[in-house]
């Protein structure tokens, strides 16, 4: 149990270095404010539209594809603990049920949701990309 | 000393707290942020009686369980929440009554 | 009073104020960031369980991903030009009872069991033992998972797939 003690000063030590960063930038910074000051910086061009705008609901898909695979990763830690007592039988049963989960890999693979780019829409006057 | 009882009233509190979260919210997010609280409240419950009692692991094997399935029912939940504010442009139970009739 | 029980009254303050906060904010941006302290709050109590694989299992999955998910969620259905429909609220009073009947009647359970007598086991770490659980006694559970990954998996991403890629 001691050794959670040092995780949790680690995260005690993480949240007051930033907070104290966060304290002395707040307490040292001089306070002028003027409204190009508070624009939202874009190299140097004056800012247009929301900042709300919708998300891709492909940012979505991806996230949920890495969901279900760190439920996988879970159960390979205890896994790989009692690995060497229970040998090939320990083996055997990871490998069912990593190969039941490869088969969604492959059907978001082969539907084409971990394609980043966004398929080309196809239209009359547009001439054919090479090789297609 | 901390004892069983600390746990289980750590756990009725947050229970107590995810069902007035799922009443109150109107937006569904906000449900499901009930349900979750509600299924880790749970979990502390299974997991402390394993504690101190003398079938440790198996406290434990159930809490992992529903844990997965609590990941389960978030992505699909949140798959038929985009959907509903794909179609309707709104988050609001309470408007989603199609079916009611 | 030993540092172990003020640290352990520390995460429990932490839990439940924030499982408040969730409840209570008008925000439903806060209430997901309320809602990561609270679960690690809530993967500190485990530890004190002697539950530690869980405990990072909770890290893992809850704040990692399903918290993830629920910002993803929170972010893409803000409605941009009438936020008030987003921080709309049910009646408080009737909430409140529901949640009210719902910590007595928990409440009593509590109080009316003896309960608070049984001895705590010394601290071990669960791992190892939750391995070999997992695949022996509880093998078919753990197989039967793996399905019902996958039955989420395909139906999640063709629920959520957006509709330009069918066209």
């Amino acid at each position: 149990m001691a050794s959670f003690y040092i995780a949790l000063l680690f995260l005690a030590v993480g949240f007051l270095l930033v907070g104290l960063t966060v304290l002395f930038s707040r307490l040292l910074h001089p306070r002028i404010n003027y409204p190009e000051k508070n624009l939202t910086y874009e190299c140097g061009i004056i800012p247009e539209g929301e900042s709300w705008i919708k998300f891709n609901s492909r940012f979505y898909v991806i996230a949920l594809i890495f969901l279900i695979f760190d439920v996988e990763i879970l159960f390979l830690f205890p896994w790989a603990v009692v690995f060497e007592e229970l040998g090939l039988l320990a083996f055997v049963e990871m490998f069912i049920f990593i190969v039941i989960l490869l088969v969604g890999l492959a059907y978001v693979w082969v539907k084409g949701d971990l394609d980043w780019i966004k398929p080309r829409p196809e239209l009359a006057h547009l001439p054919k990309e090479k090789g297609k | 000393m901390i004892q069983l009882n600390t746990f289980l009233i750590i756990s009725a509190i947050v229970f107590s707290t995810g069902i007035f979260t799922i009443l109150y919210k109107k937006n569904v997010i906000g449900i499901l942020m009930g349900v979750e609280l509600i299924l880790n409240s749970v979990n502390l419950n299974f997991i402390s009686f394993a504690k101190y009692s003398d079938a440790q692991i198996n406290g434990q094997m159930i809490a992992i369980f529903i844990m997965i399935l609590a990941a389960a029912e978030a992505a699909i939940a949140l798959a038929i929440i985009l959907n509903i504010y794909r179609d309707r442009a709104m988050v609001d139970v309470t408007l989603i009554d199609e079916m009611k009739n | 009073m030993e540092i172990n029980e003020m640290l352990f009254l520390a995460i429990a303050l932490t839990t439940v104020l924030s499982a408040l906060i969730v409840a209570l904010s008008k925000k439903i941006i806060y209430s997901a960031f309320a809602l990561l302290l609270t679960l690690i709050g809530f993967a500190g109590l485990f530890i004190y369980l002697s539950a530690d694989f869980l405990s990072m299992a909770q890290i893992m999955i809850y704040v990692g991903g399903i918290l993830i998910l629920i910002l993803f969620g929170v972010l893409m259905t803000q409605r941009i030009y009438d936020p008030s429909q987003i921080t709309a609220h049910n009646s408080i009073w009737v909430s409140l009872a529901g949640g009210i009947a719902m910590a007595a009647i928990t409440g009593a359970v509590v109080w009316l069991n003896p309960w608070g007598k049984t001895l705590a086991k010394d601290f071990e770490y669960s791992t190892s033992r939750i391995g070999s659980e997992l695949l022996t006694k509880y093998l078919l559970p753990f197989e039967v998972i793996s399905v019902l990954l996958l039955a989420v998996l395909i139906g999640a991403v063709y629920l959520g797939r957006s509709r330009e890629v069918h066209k």
